[in-house]
């Protein structure tokens, strides 16, 4: 068979074709927020509304983007500790010891996809009046419900990363050593699984900072809530808030990434 | 300095030269007994292991030799604590393991697939255990490279298991088990993933090492060559039961049953008649090693049990089928005028071409029959 014929990746013309495509598709859009912001009141550009949201005419109108803010970054703090407490160790437990279960617990996972929103908290509306009753109505329990929202993306990215690790052998060499099963999990398991759970981490974010319909149903604020309202009032800002939620949610991968880096890497030191 | 610590001294000099100032080679004692006491494993409604009873000598080197199936690899997994037993114990040192998590069992194993941690050096891997006993960090350094000197890595101690062939993992895999100095060392078929060459060298190897630490040892593998060229004792394994245990030789020799006859080493199965304890086969009578009730039945000859002989020497006629070079014999397959085919080993100077006609003659002193 000759070289040429054992060639499968696409010449290189097409991948950059490709690239700059898909590139476009994403960027697009983002550049023409971008310059939407930057739109003079009179004629021209400038920084005029960005200015606004640091100095706001009437603080009053913004208070709500900043609550919104707020309580989202702790509804995505609080989902993401769900996915990583609570998601990653009932998988690797599915995995290890219990293999029979992971084709039902697959379906429970990937079961909120399939269901809208609206439909999601007609169910949650009455667990959310004995929430309330208990937690109190503060916004942090709404991630109970974005644990729900985010099962279906949580689960494929750690799966994903379970299939392609031997996690029986690794667990198994290592409890034979003499590792309890929580250093089995944070000294071989989690090091293993860190692109899984990272991926994770980022999409629970991304789920959590663009989700509305949830927290507008059951009467809670956050960012997308707020954008709403505020939007009303001076739609430069909305935009301006939409694209600063994307950059935080860039900034949070690189922050996760490097949190996930140094923990492996004092583990690794200790080990 | 009192007599005493004179003494202390020169005995630990006198041990440093011997094991060449290794602390593992100088801490090697004479392994403990393990034990299955009627030991029963059921998965579902199969049983796997339906009575398991098996005594591992002090310091032994035994080989769990079967088939796929037959039980081996659960009787290890049991001992090792990765599986519990439905009923009977597990002794090891006189101690009931039965309950006794894996992680306190003060057993080292090494295991089929790779089991490295691959964000893990070398060194990391081999002291993971130490770490675990909370040993302290300088004791640890100095007994990682006594056992990565061992099985002759030392030298790869920062390098990353994706940067080790297969062969240097498992040997890297083996200084972890040791490292810690267990009681007893568990093989899980820990040569099946590498290539012909690799199997035989870290075979050797790790035999050799075995007997310089004098540890207990088990190893399972489905490869009768690898169990007869290294343990002191085979036990081999059949629906979950031992079906003869003993030293190479006396399995290859004289096997209890018709299995072991079949299984270990390579055999013809040729009719014969069955008679007061011996078998009429070819022409010969020989003794049998197990006895089988009297009438036909079939007996295992050997290829080594099996001979040319000339025209006028009583042979019985047959034609030659196949005939394998091996080295410094051949394997030469025949079929008699009764369409019995058998293997005949004889020298590699003598050639044989497929088509020509022979004669063969039994010279055993006794054979399995069933």
């Amino acid at each position: 068979m000759s070289r040429r014929g054992l060639r499968l990746a696409p010449p290189r013309w097409a991948t950059a074709t490709i690239l700059i495509l898909v590139g476009a598709v994403f960027s697009i859009p983002i550049l023409a927020m971008v310059e939407f912001t930057l739109r003079d009141r009179e004629e021209g550009h400038s920084l005029a509304h960005w200015g606004d949201l640091l100095a706001p005419a009437n603080p009053a109108a913004y208070a709500p983007l900043w609550l919104g803010l707020t309580n989202s970054a702790i509804l995505a703090v609080a989902t993401v500790a769900i996915v990583l407490l609570l998601l990653a160790p009932t998988m690797i437990l599915v995995q290890l010891r219990f293999p029979r279960l992971r084709r039902p617990f697959e379906f429970l996972c990937l079961l909120p996809i399939s269901i809208p929103a609206i439909v999601l908290v007609v169910g949650l509306a009455p667990v959310y009046l004995v929430i309330g009753r208990t937690f109190g109505t503060g916004i942090w329990p709404l991630a109970f419900a974005y644990g729900i929202t985010v099962l279906p993306y949580a689960y494929r990215s750690i799966q994903a990363n379970l299939d392609a690790v031997d996690l029986g052998t690794l667990a198994n060499a290592a409890r034979s050593l003499g590792a309890s099963w929580p250093r089995v999990v944070i000294d071989v398991l989690a090091p293993n699984l860190r692109v899984g759970l990272m991926l994770a981490s980022l999409i629970s974010i991304a789920v959590v900072l663009g989700e509305f319909t949830i927290a507008s149903l059951l009467n809670r604020q956050n960012l997308q809530t707020a954008l709403l309202v505020v939007s009303k009032i001076d739609p430069y800002v909305a935009v301006i808030m939409s694209l600063l939620s994307l950059g935080l949610v860039f900034v949070l991968l690189l922050v996760i990434d490097r949190i996930a880096r140094r923990i492996t890497a004092v583990r690794t030191e200790q080990a | 300095m009192t007599d005493e610590t004179i003494a202390t001294q020169e005995a630990a000099a006198r041990l440093a030269a011997l094991t060449g100032g290794n602390p593992l080679l100088a801490d090697a004692g004479s392994g403990v007994e393990v034990r299955f006491d009627g030991v029963v494993k059921r998965y579902g409604g199969q049983t796997v292991l339906p009575g398991l009873d098996l005594t591992v000598r002090p310091g032994e080197f035994l080989a769990l030799l079967g088939p796929s199936g037959c039980g081996k690899s659960t009787a290890l997994r049991l001992l090792a604590g990765l599986e519990f037993a439905d009923a009977g114990a597990i002794v090891v040192g006189g101690r009931d393991m039965s309950a006794v998590p894996t992680n306190r069992r003060d057993l080292g194993m090494v295991f089929q697939a790779y089991s490295l941690f691959p964000h893990m050096t070398v060194a990391k891997n081999t002291g993971y255990g130490l770490r675990m006993r909370k040993v302290p960090a300088a004791t640890i350094a100095d007994r990682v490279r006594a056992a990565l000197e061992l099985v002759g890595l030392d030298a790869f101690a920062e390098r990353y298991p994706h940067q080790l062939s297969g062969g240097q993992q498992q040997r890297v895999a083996l200084a972890r088990a040791l490292v810690t100095e267990p009681s007893v060392l568990l093989l899980d078929e820990p040569l099946s993933a590498l290539d012909a060459k690799v199997r035989v060298q870290l075979r050797d190897e790790i035999r050799r090492i075995q007997l310089r630490l004098g540890i207990t040892t088990i190893f399972v593998t489905h490869d009768q060559e690898e169990a007869l060229a290294v343990a002191d004792r085979i036990a081999v394994m059949h629906a979950g039961g031992i079906e003869q245990i003993g030293t190479p030789e006396e399995l290859y020799s004289a096997p209890a049953t018709a299995f072991v006859a079949e299984f270990i080493g390579r055999s013809s199965i040729v009719p014969a008649v069955v008679a007061g304890g011996r078998a009429t086969v070819l022409g010969a009578e020989v003794a049998l090693v197990t006895p089988v009730a009297d009438g036909p039945g079939e007996v295992f000859l050997r290829p080594e049990q099996v001979r040319f002989v000339g025209a006028d020497d009583g042979g019985v006629a047959a034609t030659v089928v196949e005939s394998s070079f091996l080295g410094s014999i051949r394997r030469t397959q025949v079929r008699t005028v009764d369409g019995v085919e058998l293997v005949v080993q004889h020298p590699a100077d003598e050639r044989m071409q497929v088509g020509d006609r022979v004669a063969i003659a039994v010279h055993a002193a006794s054979v399995a029959a069933r």
